[in-house]
């Protein structure tokens, strides 16, 4: 596929980003109830920890309170870059057998997905992460919770750091978006795919709780996971709890897993086109 | 009244009929919430792990709090379907359809639907209890356990209300509905834990303004045989669970006027 | 004493306005402007026990607040409104227990469910005792041809079969009243048959008062005696149909198929207004040139195969109805 081919075929994703930035911002009071809805629970979490750490001596922890606190504001405000859904068009197109028609066109059916996966991503990521962002800076301060606020990164270059890991995250959730839409071409039970990914999403990737405060004995493992780098691997690179001699590793790993998984989507999708062709859709 | 009762049974039986329809899918999903409710609780158990115990409280003592607001969420859930999606349907407009029957909306809304797979949040609650049962931190007797299953009714009745406050909210806009989840799953994950650790302006609220409090942290205490931290009299934990059925009073009365709204101003 | 009595119904409704566009679009996060619409503007009708009355307009014309407000639905802003001696708004309970409603587009069944299942839950809803129901149920399953439906899920149904079956549903309290919102729209012919009969006997057998609400006019031409015209919230014409051709023209057609298709028709006193191979249809005003005047004209310029004369469409009729009145229908 020639390279205007492939910007011309990604151009309506494009347009897609900006046509739900216009969406979002017609509903305002959607807009502001998300907002509302998770600036408390980041209230009600943050105060759940502070509860904990007030009962232990505060230096055994490998977090300290502060950093804490960052992460969870942070975690609430990339919500929406996660993997947690299907893709609604791909599912009816799967169930309806209109995907084998994208066989007879000459675009690369994975690239679509994916494209279509962060595009559906970028524009709400960003409308709610920059006013959470502000509220959780600034406004906690204002209201007398300055403890509690979102701290600014640990230093230029862990915030630098964090731009980047953050657009590998944005990578890598995608890929696995992917594979969850092209799991469907196995079977028609979605439901009980997305909410597995969910429980997996949330809880490995450290929106649940902060990976560093599982037992030590899991860390490994859960360091080693895809799904530490879609939240924790680049929070704790914000907070300074992963120095920026650290910072290469870190991406390495989620750049790795990111290429893993979408060598496997797009192998899996062939395989699965395939069959729906056999199986004459 | 009897009536009433009897339409609301035949609405169940319809309501189960039909999703036993789709036997497999169900199974999956309740599979599935038990899953990520599990998951959910084991996140408790790290912290534990880690921590031993938070401000005074241990993991038994949570895990009562924890069990019985993931069985009172569960069965509010359950029963509250026909108004959490109530703003897609007045989006639709189909709201007319239920002013066209003889009955009253609040009736029909909840024979909307029983959703069967809460039961997978029903089940670990159920587990959650049983381990805060075992552990031997509890002193039961027949009075604590009717104030438990009556704290755990009192408790639907406090987030049916929330429920009916956020359908209630679509008669004006549809838009902002997910600002009570702020309140329904925030709520949730508030009365996992005492209400005790909180700071005083977040307890106030969930005590005198949203009673989510009323019907879990107090009950708890008393069931747990604790003295209270925030000193409030033994009695207290009796008494309180009666605020989850006079809140759902007040919200409906706020129901009726947001019908009256929607019939004068249109769809 | 009218079953149904309207008078001066006033309604208003407030539109938000959206501005177009992404800048139209962060404004709006600041101030939205609204609108006034005036949707009913003096409405007054009576309607007899045992009417079959037809209520069309244009799109936006008030019709479905109209019925909105006679079901109890809508409270107007003004006006005065008894349906069988209630105030329909103030006891919505025991008014809409008299009332039955189809909607054309929408089924009152639940989607999952067989349909004689969607009847017992309306039975019990409505509260209609069991020897009662089964009469019902039974009548209709034999006016509407049923027997087969019964068992099978709504959602399985095609449009005209769920059609028959809404009807059933909306009958089986032997309502007084019935209201139809274009109850034939999206159906094959032979199911738009089979309805429009079923509401004529419906209304001649058993004396229920039908409210037709329709764009279709074969509906109104096959089934109404009375038409109620309402645009811009007025009500424009309110009688007979016969009447109301009479009140927008006097026009008549004459339509004949000329044996040569490339002959030239020039007639005084009549306008060419279509013309389709042999066939041409003629229009003139009755009262400037009989008919039997024009056939002779015609007939001897012309060599004919056939002729007929007819009056004008309804729909041409409603249209310059609707257009006199101003709007563009």
């Amino acid at each position: 596929m020639t390279a205007e081919a492939r910007t011309g075929a990604l151009r309506p994703y494009i347009a897609i980003v900006g046509v739900r930035f216009r969406m979002l911002l017609q509903y305002r009071a959607a807009a502001i109830a998300g907002l509302f809805t998770q600036v408390v629970f980041g209230l009600v979490l943050i105060m759940i920890y502070e509860a904990f750490y007030r009962s232990a001596p505060a230096a055994a922890q490998p977090m300290t309170f502060s950093q804490l606190a960052s992460y969870v504001w942070l975690g609430q405000a990339l919500l929406a870059m996660l993997p947690w859904n299907l893709d609604a068009e791909v599912r009816t197109m799967v169930r309806s057998g209109a995907v084998a028609y994208e066989l007879c066109r000459p675009i690369d059916l994975y690239g679509l997905w994916y494209a279509r996966a962060v595009a559906q991503r970028t524009a709400p990521t960003i409308l709610r992460a920059a006013p959470m962002a502000v509220v959780a800076t600034v406004g906690m301060p204002l209201l007398g919770l300055g403890e509690w606020r979102l701290s600014p990164p640990a230093s230029l270059a862990a915030g630098a750091g964090f731009a980047v890991a953050i657009g590998c995250a944005l990578a890598l959730g995608c890929a696995i978006s992917s594979l969850i839409n092209i799991s469907l071409l196995w079977t028609v039970a979605a439901d009980g795919i997305v909410i597995v990914t969910t429980t997996l999403v949330s809880f490995l990737s450290g929106m649940l709780i902060p990976l560093p405060l599982f037992p030590e004995w899991a860390q490994a493992a859960l360091r080693w996971l895809p799904f530490a780098g879609l939240v924790d691997l680049p929070l704790r690179i914000y907070t300074g709890h992963i120095a920026i001699g650290g910072l290469v590793p870190v991406l390495a790993r989620q750049l790795g897993w990111t290429i893993a998984l979408v060598v496997l989507g797009r192998w899996l999708l062939g395989r699965g086109m395939r069959r729906v062709v056999v199986q004459g859709g | 009244m009897p009536g009433a009762l009897r339409l609301y049974a035949h609405y169940v039986r319809v309501s189960i009929r039909s999703q036993l329809q789709y036997r497999a899918s169900l199974v999956m999903s309740a599979i599935g919430v038990f899953l990520v409710t599990a998951s959910e609780f084991v996140a408790v158990w790290a912290l534990f792990d880690r921590f031993g115990q938070v401000r005074g409280w241990t993991l038994p003592e949570i895990a009562l709090f924890y069990g019985m607001i993931s069985i009172t969420w569960a069965l509010c859930d359950a029963f509250g379907r026909g108004f959490e999606v109530f703003g897609t349907m007045i989006k639709e407009g189909n709201f007319d359809r239920l002013l066209l029957r003889p009955r009253s909306t609040v009736l029909q809304l909840l024979g909307q639907e029983l959703t069967l797979r809460r039961a997978g949040r029903l089940a670990q609650g159920i587990l959650v209890l049983g381990y805060a049962a075992a552990a031997g931190t509890i002193d039961w007797s027949l009075p604590r356990v009717v104030l438990l299953v009556a704290s755990i009714a009192c408790g639907v009745c406090a987030f049916l209300g929330v429920i009916v406050l956020q359908a209630t909210s679509a008669f004006w806009t549809v838009d902002s509905l997910e600002v009570w989840n702020a309140f329904t799953y925030g709520g949730v994950t508030m009365s996992q834990y005492p209400l005790a650790i909180y700071r005083s302006w977040f307890r106030n609220v969930f005590t005198y303004v949203i009673p989510l409090g009323c019907v879990n942290y107090f009950p708890g205490v008393a069931i747990l045989g604790r003295a209270d931290p925030l000193g409030a009299p033994a009695v207290v934990g009796w008494i309180a669970p009666l605020a989850g059925p006079g809140f759902l009073i007040l919200c409906l009365q706020v129901w009726r006027i947001g019908v009256r709204h929607y019939r004068s101003t249109g769809s | 004493m009218p079953q149904i009595v309207v008078e001066g119904l006033v309604k208003t409704f407030q539109v938000a306005e959206r501005t177009p566009g992404l800048w139209g679009a962060v404004r709006g996060l600041a101030r939205r402007t609204y609108r006034t619409v005036r949707a009913l503007d003096g409405v007054s009708f009576a309607i007899e026990r045992g009417e079959l009355v037809g209520y069309i307009g244009p799109n936006g014309a008030g019709k479905s607040t109209t019925v909105k407000t006679l079901a109890g639905i809508l409270v107007p802003d003004a006006g005065r409104c008894e349906v069988a001696g209630r105030v329909p708004w103030t006891q919505r309970i025991a008014h809409v227990a008299e009332i039955g409603v189809v909607f054309g587009q929408r089924t009152q069944l639940w989607w999952d469910l067989p349909v004689v299942e969607s009847f017992e839950l309306l039975r019990d809803i409505y509260r209609v005792p069991q020897a009662r129901y089964e009469r019902a149920r039974d009548t209709m399953i034999a006016l509407l041809d049923l027997e087969a439906l019964l068992d099978v899920p709504v959602r399985q149904l095609s449009l005209g079969q769920r059609m028959r079956c809404d009807l059933a549903a909306a009958l089986l309290h032997a309502p007084a009243i019935l209201f139809l919102d274009e109850p034939t729209i999206g159906l094959d012919a032979v199911s738009k048959l089979a309805v429009r009969d079923f509401i004529k006997r419906l209304n001649r057998e058993e004396g229920v008062t039908v409210i037709l609400t329709t764009h279709d006019m074969d509906d109104i031409e096959a089934l109404c005696t009375r038409v109620m015209v309402i645009a811009g919230g007025k009500i424009l014409s309110d009688g007979a149909l016969a009447e109301l051709r009479a009140r927008v023209t006097r026009e008549r057609w004459l339509t004949v198929d000329l044996v040569d298709a490339a002959a030239a028709i020039d007639e005084a006193d009549a306008t060419v207004i279509r013309r389709d191979g042999h066939r041409v249809c003629l229009a003139f005003d009755p009262q400037v040139v009989a008919p039997a005047e024009l056939i002779r004209r015609v007939t001897s310029h012309h060599a004919i195969r056939d002729l007929f004369v007819e009056n004008p469409p309804i729909e041409t009729i409603v249209a310059r109805l609707y257009a006199a009145h101003g709007d563009p229908g």
